[in-house]
Order: structure tokens, then sequence, then C-alpha cells
């Protein structure tokens, strides 16, 4: 692994400054993903800024939206009571990322900037209709998350937190890679409070998505029979070691039934 | 190089590393402590994890220098006066190894459950909490009833 300049920023801007300076600089939080791919060399940064300095880590949950902050580790969204009972379903997928030395150490703000096409948090943010705060700016889930490893972020800017509003409903269903326990398929579903419904979907695309279809079947009737031969096109989905692009689409039908099963 | 300090098994060490040094290089080359191994270079494997303030951490996927200031436990740090802690006994006891390679990292993700958890711990609990930590040897059936044991005498 290549030999890198090492900041640790006390605040956002400083972090901001830091990377505008750097000729090729990487933002690190947990870095559960940035260190293994900088060992593996398939990145090679000039500076690593740690933003765990930032000590911008915690919860709060009011009754209309969750918070949380960017350096928040997967194990204590997975362990906060007030999530648990506003949205367990957020619980339950961070306590399914990884292992424990994984979700001690990764956080929200790191798996979203990353967005790994096989990884949990997407489909959350984009299944609630996430509002995602950045040094910059708030964007919604829909405009953050571009395609496969890219988002709307610029270079230089952070991701601060992740606000999720409190659904009447939602579950997630995750068919985990052996392996890796990363998403070879998972659904997150969700009916809002204001009736309307999202289907977001992760590991089976390029990037997560929304499925209408599926989207306006549980608008309808909010149960697993209403998705009843609603399918999705296996053209666009990935094709790789693990899984074809038809099994995908399979299992992309099984687990949005088991996620409205599971949902509450 | 940039210096370090940190406190490993209850003592204040010191260091001088380059950025990119990972913990577990600080660990075994710097400090000579070789009891924390590394299986993989994937982060996948768990033969590296140790703890750093209290949490299981792989300290192949660490940098050292992020960790100055921190106070880290490795393998060495268990047993007290060359008595074994309750989670090596168990090991020993129910033959919860075989070559041995991945067993350091096994016993700190066990006490970490144990400390997340608590001491009563059902087969399938300790077989999910065990997800990160790979074992080409020993089938885990033994490993799973020397984590139960050693929780049980925590
Ligand atoms: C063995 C293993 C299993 C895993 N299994 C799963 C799984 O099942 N599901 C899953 O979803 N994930 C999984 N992961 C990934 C894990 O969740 C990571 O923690 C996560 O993807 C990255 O978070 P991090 O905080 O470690 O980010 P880092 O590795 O520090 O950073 C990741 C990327 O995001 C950028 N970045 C970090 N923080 C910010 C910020 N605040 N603003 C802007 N950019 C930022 C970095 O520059 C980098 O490019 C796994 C990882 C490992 C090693
Ligand atoms: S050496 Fe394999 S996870 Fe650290
Ligand atoms: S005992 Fe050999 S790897 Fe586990």
């Amino acid at each position: 692994m290549e030999n890198f300049a090492y900041h640790r920023p006390a605040s956002v801007a400083d972090a901001v400054a830091a990377m505008k300076k750097a000729k090729d600089g990487k933002f690190m939080s947990g870095g559960m993903t940035l260190l293994p791919t900088v060992k593996q060399g398939l990145a090679a940064p000039s500076d690593v800024i740690d933003l765990t300095g930032l000590k911008n880590s915690g919860i709060s949950v009011s009754g209309s939206s969750v918070t949380v902050k960017a350096g928040t580790t997967h194990v204590d969204v997975a362990t906060d009571k007030g999530i648990r009972q506003v949205v367990p379903a957020l619980s339950a997928l961070a306590l399914s990322i990884g292992d424990p030395a994984v979700r001690n150490r990764g956080t929200i703000g790191g798996s979203i900037s990353n967005n790994d096409p096989a990884a949990d948090y997407p489909a959350a943010c984009l299944g609630l209709g996430a509002t995602i705060h950045t040094s910059d700016r708030k964007l919604a889930a829909g405009e953050f998350f571009t395609g496969m490893f890219t988002t709307a972020l610029k270079p230089a800017e952070v991701v601060t937190a992740v606000e999720f509003p409190v659904p009447a409903k939602a579950g997630y269903a995750k068919f985990p890679n052996p392996a890796s326990r990363y998403a070879m398929v998972g659904v997150f579903v969700a009916k809002l409070k204001d009736g309307s419904v999202r289907v977001a979907v992760t590991g089976a695309g390029p990037a997560v998505f929304r499925v209408p279809a599926m989207e306006a079947a549980l608008a309808r009737d909010f149960s697993a029979k209403a998705l009843a031969g609603v399918t999705v096109d296996a053209k666009t989905l990935n094709t790789d070691m693990h899984a074809s692009a038809t099994y995908r689409a399979h299992l992309i039908g099984v687990m949005a039934k088991r996620a409205v099963e599971v949902a509450k | 190089m940039p210096a370090i300090s940190m406190k490993v098994n209850g003592q204040v060490v010191t260091g001088e590393v380059e950025a990119r040094t990972l913990l577990v290089d600080f660990l075994r080359s710097n400090l000579g402590l070789t009891g924390t191994h590394v299986g993989c270079d994937t982060s996948q494997c768990g033969a590296c994890v140790v703890h750093v303030d209290g949490r299981a951490v792989k300290s192949c996927t660490a940098l050292a220098i992020a960790c100055d200031g921190a106070s880290v436990t490795t393998i060495e740090g268990l047993a007290r006066n060359g008595t074994l802690h309750p989670m090596q006994e168990a090991f020993r006891e129910h033959h919860g190894l075989q070559c041995g390679f991945c067993t350091p990292g096994m016993i700190m993700s066990a006490i970490d459950t144990v400390n997340r958890r608590g001491k009563t711990l059902d087969e399938a609990t300790i077989r999910h909490e065990l997800e990160g930590n790979i074992c080409r040897c020993t089938g885990y059936q033994n490993i799973v009833a020397a984590v139960q044991a050693g929780a049980a005498k925590m």
C-alpha cells in the first residue's frame, strides 16, 4: 500500500479545506471500505483525511423524523432504542451489515458516499425518501445516488447527516451473499404517513433503484399477495459469479414479499 | 515519521510510524506482539481482531496513526499472572482449535460478544456473532461450544 499524508481535522470546514489542498485526497470515516481498497492498490490517495476527528456521531429521533449523523457506526444504529421504536426496519438493516467488527467501525456516511451497488443503507435512504445533509446542501436520496459507486457529491463535499422520515410502516428483506454478507438482493418497502408507498432495491442493478409497478400495487393493497405477478425486467440487472440477472429478478419478487410481511 | 502513543495491554507504548502503517503491523512488527494474526487481505477473516477502546476491531483495517491515544487489548493481554482468561481456558478445554491460526481473533471476538450481549449465549447468537471470523480447520462446532462455556465463566 502506497504511503499518503494523514490529516485529522476537527471541523467540517477544515476537512473541506484539507481536501481542496490535496492533489488526490480521500475522506475516511470507518475505513472499512477505503482501507481494503487502498491495500489492494485499487486506490492510491495522496492524502487521507480522517473524519473521525469531527466527532460527528449521534442519533436524534422525533415524532416525524430520525436524524443520524454521518459518523454514526452501524452498531450504534442497530442498537439505538429510539430507532427501534419508530423504524425497526432500519435497526434490522444495520444489524445485517457485515459482521460485528465491521459494524463497530463502518459508518452510515461512509456507506452512502461509497454507494456500493450491493450496500444496504442506500435501500433504506431511497426506500424511505431520506434527505442527505452535506457540508454544502441538502439532497433527496433520489438525487444523491447517481450510479455504480457514484453519487452527486462534489470532490470536496462531506456528508454530515441522513434524515429519515418516520414511516407508517417499513420492512427490509435481504438475501445476503453467504461469503461477504453484502446484499445479492435487498428490498426496502415503506408506507409513508401520507399514504404513499416506496420500494427500493439494492444488490440487483448498477445502483439502488425504485420499482414503480410494485409501489402502485402496494399503494392499492399493502400486502404480500398484492405483489403476485408483478415482475422486474432482468435486462437492466447485474450478472456476476454470484447470480444471473434472471435469478436476481426472481429474488426481487421474493424479497419484496418478505419485506412487506415483516413491515411494521 | 509521525510519532504515536497508545496504551497496549495496559502499558503506554510509543513509536514512529508511516501514515500507511496498519494497526496490526504496529502491534506485530514494532511491539513484537505476534499473537494477532493476518489471514487475508480483504478484511473478512477476523484473525486480526483486537479491542480498541473496548470494541472489537479488525486491526488489519485500521491505521496505527488513527489509534493514537487509544487503549488497545490483544490476545497477549488476557491472561493474568500465568492464569488463562476463562475464554482462553474454554477453547483449550473444549478443543476449540486445531491449527490455532484463527484462535486469537475468535477469542477476542467472543469476549466482545459477551461484553455486548451478556454471559448467556445461545448457539444461534454465537454463530451470528462469529460471522466475521473464519476458521479453515474445525468446522466451528467446538468453537461454538467453547464460546458458550467460556461466556458462562466470565
Ligand atoms: C467484511 C466486510 C463486510 C461488509 N458487509 C457489508 C454488508 O453486508 N452491507 C453493507 O452495506 N456494507 C458492507 N460492508 C461495507 C461497510 O458497511 C462499510 O463500513 C461502508 O461501506 C463504508 O463505511 P466506512 O465508514 O467504513 O467508510 P470509509 O471506508 O471510510 O469510506 C468509504 C468511502 O466514502 C467516502 N466517505 C466516507 N465518509 C464520508 C463522508 N462523511 N462524506 C463524504 N465522503 C465520505 C470515502 O472517501 C470513501 O470513498 C462490509 C465491509 C467489510 C469489510
Ligand atoms: S487479516 Fe483478515 S480480517 Fe484482518
Ligand atoms: S483452528 Fe485452524 S483456522 Fe481455525
